[in-house]
């Protein structure tokens, strides 16, 4: 396939798995300041949905302080941040426009019928939607589109392509999350591993549609390094970050042809680390180094993936 | 539609029975049916913008214009022949010159023409093919006699709507076509597959075919996506391919692939950026060397331009003599040349009579129908002839044919003119029918899309 059309694919599987993680967080953060319990006033709660990101400059140039409306603005509305709802899923259709002959007609008129429907999108209109409705109608569409993609499209390259973007940019939003929440739940002098707000991370669990899960995995009261080990290493957990890179190898294999390719041995090596890891040992080093280190690696291998199979040939005359 | 005597000709009757039976209410649901179906498969000519609201559908009417198996063979055999013998004069005005050289063709009109590409002198083709796929504008002017406006030998498009607009008569009038025998269209894809194939340079293996597009934003993207796909080859773009050791290669996920011939819809001047337009982001650079050494073949060859000019065309009935020895099937409509004294006095004298047209002009843009122009617009057209005559042809005012057409508040006669598509390499074949397009506007005579033309499917009967 054309090196084009695979780098269009899987930035157009990364783009939709963006917004519906940018719902995700939203809402995460929107449950919590609602929640009995909340202290710390509205900066607590929204501060971290912007901390996420790679990068805060334009938000505290923009914005200023965090608060519930211009986080909700910056991160579902802003056109001049790439990474907004609005952006990603623009994006999406617009990458889907140029591989109409990629795609199915289906995948087509999911990303197309989504933007009709956003855009022209702004704050008032947004009010009248709802925030909560709004997010769940994101995580929707991107159901829908992952939905038909399963449904229509041949499992050919496209199909790999798209798996790999959807799978990559999953696992770096489960590690970013986890990594932000884990630190504003754990009350002051508290020690990792205690009892915290049990809304607080129930919040968290529901945010990435874990909190049944939770419950049916251990029978147990909420514990924040459980919650750290279903969300990095429990293999059945669709947004674990071992389930992520088990649809990886699984999809890096099928591309194989015969050449080795070093995002491969890239992805294996990462694999192996989330396979024969222990959560207590990744606790007791150190989680956030841990997952600061995840993310660091999971973004090297997105590199790579890129210069494996999108940059096929040198670019000269 | 209607014969001189006032019936209805022989090829509408069956069609003409059915719309008897249909009232106008339900022949307007299918006309919707049809809308429908083509937004939803997005068959749009694009202009881009924002809000999404961005593609424009080009108007279907849902009633056919229909030909005879008769009409059909003299139109073919027009075209087939008129075709060849452009494809010989391109190979001799980049080789020999003869008909030059013949005192038949001017020198200064061929090699002085914007369109003509010195840099392929010489340049040997496979088969001897430059316009591998040509569009003639034919109008027709009586029960017996059909003109070309012009030939278009550089990317003519429109055959999607040929396609598309015959699937959709098939979903509305399925009955029709089991009542009657109409030439398929449908294999056109692989008919121009198998010439690309045929004019690859000598490979070993089967050769690589791609689509060049120059992107999503052009307006007849759907036509290059919808091609591509057809044909079961990858679209590029210009940033896809680069040149390496006298070869066009593709970037894929398995590496660089070798390729052969490159159906391109973009012109000239943007193939190269070494050579033509530098600010072109468009092209390949290093393209026309390999074209140069034989290691691709573009279809259409680079500088055809040159023999689909207005200029050129009122050549073309003598390029058919000179080259086949054959008289031509298909009559030209009578042009008088404006750098000719007596021609340019008499068309400056009956200005409210004729049609001028721009020589290097195309689109409909740039035109005055002396008709129907007022006196200010006929003046100030005046003047920019009198500033460069030989920049202008002039016609006289056809009576085009009509064909029922779907209206606000009926059915109702509305110019139409037609586009068949030539295909040559392995051999010259036309697929039956081609491109009806219909003036929407009552008495309007200009059919071009971009001026709100709308499209018809075109039948040819089988006898």
């Amino acid at each position: 396939m054309l090196s084009r059309s695979a780098e269009d694919l899987y930035w157009m599987s990364r783009y939709v798995e963006r917004a519906e993680n940018a719902a995700r967080t939203l809402d995460v953060s929107y449950r919590m300041s609602r929640l009995p319990s909340a202290t710390g006033g509205e900066e607590l709660h929204w501060r971290p949905a912007i901390e996420i990101g790679p990068d805060t400059t334009y938000f505290e140039k923009t914005y200023g302080e965090p608060s519930e409306a211009n986080v909700i603005k910056y991160m579902a509305l802003d056109l001049d941040n790439p990474s907004s709802i609005l952006s990603c899923l623009k994006a999406a259709r617009e990458n889907a426009r140029a591989e109409r002959t990629a795609v199915t007609s289906e995948m087509w008129e999911a990303l197309n019928a989504t933007w009709l429907e956003i855009a022209g999108l702004n704050a008032a209109k947004l009010e009248r939607w709802g925030y909560r409705s709004f997010f769940d109608w994101i995580k929707e569409r991107s159901h829908l589109f992952r939905g038909v993609t399963f449904g229509t499209l041949p499992r050919g390259d496209a199909f790999h392509f798209l798996r790999l973007g959807t799978f990559l940019e999953r696992a770096d939003n489960t590690a970013r999350i986890l990594d932000v929440k884990y630190h504003v739940l754990l009350p002051e002098g508290e020690e990792v591993g205690g009892v915290v707000d049990y809304y607080q991370w129930g919040a968290l669990l529901r945010s990435v549609s874990a909190f049944r899960a939770y419950r049916a995995a251990y029978r147990d009261a909420i514990r924040p390094w459980r919650v750290a080990e279903l969300l990095i290493l429990r293999p059945d957990m669709p947004r674990s970050l071992r389930n992520c890179f088990d649809e990886m190898i699984q999809t890096l294999e099928a591309l194989a042809g015969a050449v080795p390719r070093d995002c491969h041995r890239l992805a294996v090596e990462i694999h192996a680390s989330l396979r024969f890891a222990q959560i207590d040992r990744i606790v007791r080093a150190g989680l956030h180094e841990f997952l600061d280190d995840f993310v660091e690696k999971n973004n090297e291998l997105g590199l790579q993936v890129q210069r494996d199979f999108m940059m096929a040939a040198p670019v000269e005359a | 539609m209607t014969s001189p005597a006032g019936g209805v000709r022989s090829p509408y009757g069956r069609f003409s029975r059915l719309l008897d039976d249909l009232p106008l209410k339900r022949l307007k649901t299918k006309q919707n049916e049809a809308d429908e179906f083509f937004r939803k498969q997005g068959i749009t000519f694009l202009t881009y913008g924002e809000d999404g609201s961005d593609e424009r559908l080009i108007p279907f009417d849902p009633i056919p214009r229909i030909l005879s198996a008769g009409e059909w063979e003299t139109l073919q055999k027009g075209c087939i022949q008129r075709v060849a013998a452009l494809n010989m004069f391109l190979r001799d005005i980049y080789h020999d010159h003869e008909i030059v050289k013949a005192g038949i063709v001017p020198e200064d009109m061929v090699f002085g023409n914007e369109a003509y590409r010195p840099e392929m002198r010489e340049v040997d083709l496979p088969r001897g093919v430059y316009a591998h796929i040509a569009g003639v504008d034919l109008v027709r002017i009586s029960e017996s006699e059909f003109y070309v406006l012009e030939d278009n030998l550089r990317t003519p498009s429109g055959v999607s709507y040929v396609l598309e607009n015959r699937e959709i008569m098939l979903r509305l009038f399925p009955e029709a076509f089991a009542r009657e025998r109409v030439a398929p269209v449908g294999n056109y894809p692989d008919l121009l597959l198998r010439n690309l194939r045929a004019v690859a340079p000598d490979v070993l293996g089967d050769p690589t075919v791609v689509v060049l597009t120059p992107g999503r934003f052009n307006s007849a993207y759907f036509e290059h996506v919808f091609l591509a796909d057809q044909m079961g080859v990858e679209l590029v773009e210009g940033s896809d391919l680069f040149v390496k050791n006298g070869h066009v290669y593709m970037r894929t996920t398995e590496g660089p692939v070798q390729v052969d011939v490159i159906y391109r819809r973009l012109d000239d001047e943007f193939l190269d950026p070494l050579i033509f337009r530098p600010d072109s982001a468009l092209g390949v650079a290093g393209l026309l060397s390999v074209v140069r050494s034989g290691g691709v073949t573009l279809a259409n060859a680079i500088g055809t331009g040159v023999a689909d000019d207005k200029a050129i065309y009122t050549f073309v009935p003598d390029i058919i003599r000179f080259y086949l020895g054959e008289e031509p099937i298909l009559s030209n409509v009578p042009t008088y040349r404006l750098d000719k004294a007596d021609e340019l006095k008499y068309a400056l004298e009956h200005l409210g009579e004729l049609v001028f047209k721009e020589v290097h002009g195309s689109g409909g843009y740039g035109m005055l129908v002396g008709p129907a122009a007022s006196k200010a617009e006929r003046e100030a057209y005046k003047a920019r002839i009198e500033a460069n005559p030989a920049a202008f042809i002039a016609q006289p005012t056809l009576a085009l044919s009509t064909c029922p057409t779907l209206v606000k508040h009926g059915i109702a006669p509305r110019h139409v003119d037609l586009r068949p598509f030539v295909l040559s390499g392995e051999e010259t074949t036309v697929i039956p029918g081609g491109l009806t397009r219909v003036a929407l506007t009552e008495g309007s005579l200009v059919v071009n899309s971009s001026q709100g033309g709308g499209t018809k499917d075109t039948w040819v009967l089988e006898s």
